[in-house]
């Protein structure tokens, strides 16, 4: 009787055995997930030699020597030069006197990595406010040929969005937006808009409609309603879809390969063009790979809580 | 407050009609009862009176102000939903007060009519609750805060006891008809339980298949049922119909059940042959062992203060409502004697009422 509960609903309460397969099935998921982290950080304070060093070294010194050689150019000069230069103003002065040279002027990671910042979330805001609106038309009224347009709007992501690169690079030259930020931001938007539109629309569907019906017979306008009824409740779901939108902004590489070279270079494409003497500074590069993983993990961990929250919970009989 | 009145309203979706041509007026400080099962056109009806549906034809007036096609917001009602609907990020004091925010009340004065509206539901106490956490009647009673702070035109409600236990429901039908003795509001309640309707409303609008069957006081609809459709719905167990095959004279006192004569109130139109019932509440039986009209008892259903009895007559099953002291024997021969000035004749094919003498007090007052 008991084994019958159990496979019909799974209400028996699992057996220790099976939580200790669980257990570890989830530890090492984990652990696959968490090693390629901890070795790009565990780089980024390892000192050049130790960064190539076989077999990989885990114990090591822990230098901040990749991070300095991330945020600056360096010049090689004599020894001499640099024992006549007054005394180093920084660790990363020191640092970089110590391998003969001495620091020209910041790099452009910060510049970059702005741009980062300025395009993904600009486009995440872009592609979430005209999907929820989108979503929203959708969900609600009688769109003409609703199911050809939601379908329309899907197939934009049937091909991968590269696919279109040579189209879309002579397009932008021919407009000027070639290696701008608003270019970026139009074609992040573009791709993000489809996604956005399709996961918003099925949390809208979730809103039942007496709520803004409420609202208006409650003296609002249908904007209203919608801004101080709908959106409150749909927090989870456009939370959920802006984590989405972010993350694929943030990591594109291919069209911010293409597309950006200069002053709308974002981070990714910058990233593997850092090199120190005699090949690739490999500490430099994982210093700048850490940092370039704060932004998502920050906006992630606060959106943890709008993602959890069931707010509708119970409001509402079903 | 104010009078609700609709003009051959009528809502097409698609090929479907919800509502047929229907008219009623509700007047100032009424509470109609819409009655009907589900899909009958009664929500449809209400919330088209709300604005939150276009009549395909038809017009709405509010307080003869023709408002057929204005804003949901611009009608000054309120809607009681099924659901609630309470706004569930939003606490109950907020909840109730939401309202009046949209009118742009003085935030003071928001907070005294919350707490009163309150008072008067007997929810003071839980005002900075989240309505996630609360009991259906406490919902219930947000959602009737909500809609009387603004003290709106009139009130609709769409079967708002629906989903509360029976238990709570009876409770909430005597609270809900005790508010509207207080406040008076024009309201207009949908429901297709008709304890409900019986219970609180002054007026009822029968519905089936988007067409209004009667308009009319519970005890006109009850006792004069115009429809075959009304009689069957309205009354439990509903309105015994034995049916038989005639012609009926304008005047006559009395049809032929199987050649034996039943005295009926007086008809007061000409009925060509057809299809017949006749229609007899349960309790406008009683047993006698004279009488010609003769059936075996079937079953019987104690409800203390009396009890159902069934019994199996040539013109079909019968079911009595008779004092709960006398005990039956299944099978037993018993006779049965109608209320001859309570009767009702219809039309089997249309399902209408024939005119008598009965319908015409109705007219009269």
């Amino acid at each position: 009787m008991s084994s019958v509960n159990a496979t019909a609903h799974s209400v028996v309460e699992p057996t220790p055995t099976v939580k200790r397969i669980a257990g570890t099935i989830v530890i090492l998921y984990a652990l696959v997930t968490v090693i390629p982290l901890a070795w790009i950080f565990l780089t980024s304070i390892k000192s050049p030699p130790d960064s190539i060093s076989y077999p990989p070294k885990v114990i090591f010194t822990p230098t901040i020597e990749g991070f300095c050689n991330l945020f600056t150019t360096r010049t090689r000069q004599t020894p001499d030069y640099i024992q006549s230069l007054p005394a180093p103003t920084s660790t990363c002065d020191e640092i970089t006197r110590r391998r003969n040279m001495v620091i020209a002027g910041p790099s452009n990671y910060w510049p970059r990595f702005g741009n980062s910042l300025v395009i993904a979330f600009g486009s995440t805001f872009l592609a979430v406010s005209l999907g929820t609106l989108a979503a929203y038309g959708f969900s609600r009224f009688r769109v003409p040929l609703a199911d050809d347009l939601l379908f329309f709007i899907l197939s934009t992501r049937m091909m991968p969005p590269i696919a279109v690169a040579i189209p879309i690079y002579l397009m932008y030259r021919q407009f000027g937006l070639s290696d701008t930020a608003l270019g970026m931001i139009l074609l992040y938007t573009a791709v993000n808009v489809s996604l956005a539109v399709w996961l918003l629309k099925g949390f809208i569907d979730e809103i039942p409609r007496e709520y803004e019906e409420a609202a208006m017979i409650d003296g609002y306008t249908r904007l209203q309603a919608f801004w101080k009824v709908v959106l409150p409740q749909a927090t989870t779901g456009i939370a959920a879809t802006a984590i989405f939108c972010l993350i694929f902004a943030w990591n594109e590489y291919a069209f911010a390969v293409l597309l950006t070279s200069g002053s709308a270079q974002t981070a990714p494409p910058f990233i593997p063009t850092i090199i120190g003497e005699g090949g690739q500074d490999w500490p430099a590069v994982a210093a700048g790979t850490t940092i370039f993983l704060v932004p998502i993990l920050v906006f992630t961990i606060i959106l943890r809580k709008q993602l959890l929250r069931g707010i509708t919970f119970g409001a509402v009989r079903k | 407050m104010s009078e609700i009145k609709i003009v051959n309203l009528r809502k097409q979706f698609g090929d479907f009609v919800a509502v047929e041509d229907s008219s009623f007026t509700v007047e100032d400080g009424e509470f109609l009862a819409l009655l009907g099962p589900s899909g009958c056109g009664k929500t449809t009806t209400l919330r088209m009176i709300a604005g939150l549906e276009l009549p395909t034809s038809g017009k709405i007036y509010l307080d003869g102000e023709d408002v057929t096609f204005n804003r949901a917001s611009a009608r000054d009602i309120a809607f009681v939903f099924q659901l609630f609907a309470l706004y569930p990020h939003m606490n109950v004091r907020r909840n109730i007060g939401f309202p009046l925010v949209s009118q742009g009340v003085a935030k003071a004065e928001i907070r005294a009519r919350v707490v009163e509206t309150a008072k008067l539901l007997r929810i003071d106490h839980i005002l900075d609750r989240s309505v996630s956490g609360l009991a259906g009647g406490d919902r219930q009673r947000v959602a009737l805060g909500r809609a009387i702070i603004r003290r709106p035109k009139c009130f609709l409600m769409d079967e708002p006891l629906g989903t509360l236990d029976a238990e709570f429901r009876e409770v909430m039908v005597h609270e809900l008809r005790e508010l509207h003795n207080r406040i008076h509001a024009t309201t207009v309640y949908v429901t297709h339980d008709q304890h409900e309707a019986m219970a609180m409303a002054d007026k009822i609008a029968v519905m089936n298949h988007g067409v209004i069957e009667q308009f009319g006081t519970p005890q006109e609809i009850y006792n004069r049922p115009a429809s075959m459709y009304v009689a069957d719905f309205i009354g439990s167990p509903p309105m015994n119909f034995m049916r038989f095959h005639s012609g009926l004279k304008r005047g006559a006192r009395s049809i032929f059940l199987d050649a034996v004569e039943v005295a009926v109130p007086e008809v007061g139109e000409d009925v060509l042959p057809g299809e017949m019932a006749l229609g007899v509440r349960p309790e406008h039986i009683r047993f006698s062992d004279r009488s010609p009209i003769r059936g075996a008892v079937y079953g019987s259903e104690y409800l203390g203060t009396n009890q159902i009895v069934a019994v199996e007559t040539a013109a079909g099953i019968v079911k009595a409502r008779v004092a709960a002291d006398r005990s039956f024997r299944l099978g037993e021969t018993v006779g049965l004697e109608f209320n001859p000035d309570r009767l009702a004749v219809f039309d089997c094919a249309s399902g209408r009422a024939i005119a008598s003498s009965l319908y015409a007090e109705a007219r009269h007052g």
